[in-house]
């Protein structure tokens, strides 16, 4: 399946716009976390600063997002993990409510209760969650609903290499295709499970080699390239939406940052990252388009325009929105 | 003439058949809930009406399906799930309390789920640590679970069905020695008469199950119904006990406790739940915390598990849960304590 000149389009400005949007985030995060603004001895202070707590970025991940997402409409459902950005971006939660949610502001997805792990945006079926492998059941019960329901909706779960080593996980894949439900499993696999490699904790090469266990197609995407991503997922959410079953997608994918930001990345050899930036997606996607004549100088010029205008304006959203009264922590428990 | 009597067990599956009537986004899951009706009987004839696409087998699978009953209701459904034993919480529980009971408060209240886990409690039949915990005070310490615990047929009708139609998450608790099982001894005044048409019961209501001046027992599911058995033996010795039934604890009705003991003087709670850090403390926190307008006449007495896992043979069991005699024991002891006189200006 090949993707349209609009859907190409599309997920080269979603690219763009995550990636901006990781980047800016990664300097807003380290607003207020050093020296002299912290504790006496402290080399970094996570909780303080706009965007206090820990900060998971997904840049280096853009085609899987963009690559899962050119497929879905709104009423699909996405759960995502700890790492949710380019998931939400491409699912089209709205900016600006998903910024404010990250500053903790009233205006945010979740008034200010969930922060940057934990971003519900029910008009858009999106959601995420801290626990890895925690995606996946829920995902399977917005599939089952659809499947109940006679609608030709899917749900994908997104996950990581690490946790296709949770019980969640295998539970879920069972569920999925001992019910046949229009479900996709995508598992990002960055090689990273915070600092201990997929050698060490995966028992086979491809998390996809899994897939047979359960009686269900594996395929694993080898590049981090949003056209891979875009040909083997189209085929699993048309599989799904003809009700012939869940797929699980493996995509070899790059994590530019460190497991949360302020991590000293010990454990990580020290030219990967510089090797794996030189096969940065982006760039690669932009030099095809404009071969393939998909794109021009003056368009791909537009396009980050208008990427980075949505971000900034995300941001300053963000910063000017009020924080929540401290006694509305006392609400919302229940509806 | 006199009413149908139900058992719990049939009271419980009326209520299902009833709301699955009413509204076709309600189904339940969960392990043998088909052909063999639940375990416990909680779901018996419901396939047969609706089907298996709406009365579920599923794998042995708990975080799996009570995961995928959270992203159903995500969805629009109202899903069931049946959580076998309470005690197998251990292999789900992230799905519990870190998602059902969560997601709602992280979204700002823009998430609802609907989502209702039925699951048996209790001890008393020898089945050991793993098979006969209460755990209630476990869901109703986590913020976001609505935790309602019945003692009998007519209430647990109404609550269940209050439970359906709740939008939020309620884990609903039934003590497997009240259900009415032809398998396993049970205290029969938990079989009561149950009207055939659908009602609720609002939450946070607790219910006198009997008036008396002299203490207050505040109890709930099973231990109802040795409370009322020895409230029947202390009568006969002049001490006239009143019995609340919580119904559920999360709502809590703290008037109703309050009202009682500051009627009685006197509160000996009841309870088949480990004794530390749970549903006996926080009954005596209340009414410690409302000492200006209660004046307590003995100390507060508490009965419950020692901290102890619950063993497996009969007088070892028998010990450490909570009896008749225990509860008789104990509001005579509270009966004869006293205050300490004047209290400190």
């Amino acid at each position: 399946m090949s993707p349209s000149k609009a859907q190409l389009l599309w997920m080269y400005e979603k690219m763009v716009e995550i990636r901006y949007y990781e980047e800016t985030m990664a300097k807003v995060y380290m607003e207020g976390k050093l020296p002299p603004h912290i504790q006496k001895g402290l080399a970094f202070d996570i909780g303080s600063g706009p965007v206090p707590g820990e900060m998971h970025l997904a840049a280096g991940q853009e085609p899987v997002a963009v690559g899962v997402c050119a497929h879905l409409r709104d009423e699909d459902t996405v759960v995502g993990t700890h790492r949710p950005h380019h998931f939400a971006i491409a699912k089209g939660v709205p900016l600006d409510k998903m910024t404010a949610e990250i500053f903790g502001k009233k205006t945010g997805l979740g008034k200010g209760k969930g922060g940057h792990m934990h971003l519900f945006d029910p008009a858009h079926n999106f959601s995420c969650s801290g626990i890895v492998g925690a995606s996946l059941p829920p995902a399977c019960g917005a599939a089952l609903a659809a499947k109940k329901r006679g609608q030709d909706r899917v749900a994908v779960a997104f996950f990581g290499e690490g946790a296709a080593n949770q019980g969640a996980f295998h539970e879920s894949l069972n569920l999925a295709a001992l019910w046949q439900l229009p479900a996709i499993f995508v598992c990002e696999d960055n090689h990273w499970a915070i600092s201990v490699p997929k050698e060490k904790a995966v028992s086979v090469a491809s998390v996809a080699d899994r897939a047979c266990a359960y009686g269900m197609p594996g395929v694993c995407v080898p590049e981090n390239d949003p056209l891979q991503v875009f040909e083997a997922v189209g085929e699993a959410v048309a599989r799904a939406r003809r009700g012939e079953g869940p797929t699980l997608i493996e995509v070899k994918t790059f994590r530019y940052f460190g497991h949360f930001q302020g991590d000293a990345e010990v454990y990580r050899p020290k030219d990967e990252v510089k090797h794996l930036r030189a096969l940065d997606p982006i760039p690669k996607l932009a030099a095809r388009l404009k071969q393939d004549g998909v794109l021009t100088a003056q368009e791909e010029e537009a396009i980050v325009a208008r990427a980075r205008q949505r971000v900034d304006e995300a941001f300053a959203f963000a910063r000017q929105s009020p924080y929540p009264a401290p006694q509305e922590a006392l609400e919302d428990v229940f509806v | 003439m006199a009413g149908r009597r139900l058992t719990m067990a049939e009271a419980i599956s009326e209520a299902f058949a009833q709301e699955m009537e009413r509204d076709p986004n309600v189904f339940i899951m969960g392990e043998d809930v088909g052909v063999y009706g639940g375990i416990f009987g909680a779901t018996k004839g419901l396939i047969e009406k609706f089907g298996p696409e709406r009365v579920m087998d599923t794998p042995i699978s708990e975080t799996g399906f009570i995961g995928a009953a959270i992203g159903a209701a995500a969805a629009g459904m109202r899903p069931v799930a049946e959580l076998m034993f309470v005690d197998f919480f251990g292999v789900c529980m992230d799905q519990i309390y870190n998602h059902l009971a969560k997601n709602t408060y992280m979204s700002g209240g823009n998430v609802r789920l609907p989502v209702v886990i039925t699951t048996a409690i209790g001890g008393g039949y020898n089945d050991a640590a793993q098979h006969s915990q209460c755990l209630y005070g476990v869901f109703a310490h986590v913020p976001g679970l609505k935790v309602v615990v019945p003692s009998n047929a007519y209430d647990a009708k109404g609550l269940l069905i209050e439970a359906i139609r709740d939008d939020n998450p309620v884990l609903y608790m039934f003590h497997k020695g009240i259900m009415g099982l032809p398998w396993m001894a049970y205290f029969e005044g938990s079989t009561t008469e149950v009207p055939e048409e659908p009602y609720t019961i609002p939450f946070g209501q607790a219910r006198v199950v009997r008036e008396g001046k002299d203490l207050t027992i505040v109890t709930l599911s099973q231990m109802v119904h040795k409370a009322v058995i020895a409230a029947e033996m202390l009568a006969k010795e002049g001490i006239e006990a009143e019995i609340l039934d919580l119904r559920t604890l999360v709502p809590l009705d703290r008037e109703a406790v309050l009202a009682s003991v500051a009627k009685t003087g006197r509160l000996l709670v009841a309870d088949e739940d480990y004794l530390g850090f749970g549903l006996t403390g926080e009954i005596a926190a209340i009414v410690g915390e409302h000492l200006d307008r209660i004046a307590l006449r003995a100390p507060i007495k508490r009965l419950g598990v020692p901290n102890v896992p619950i063993p497996y043979s009969r007088p070892l069991e028998q010990f450490v849960i909570p009896q008749v005699e225990h509860i008789v024991a104990a509001a005579k002891e509270t009966m004869q304590g006293r205050v300490a006189a004047g209290g400190r200006a």
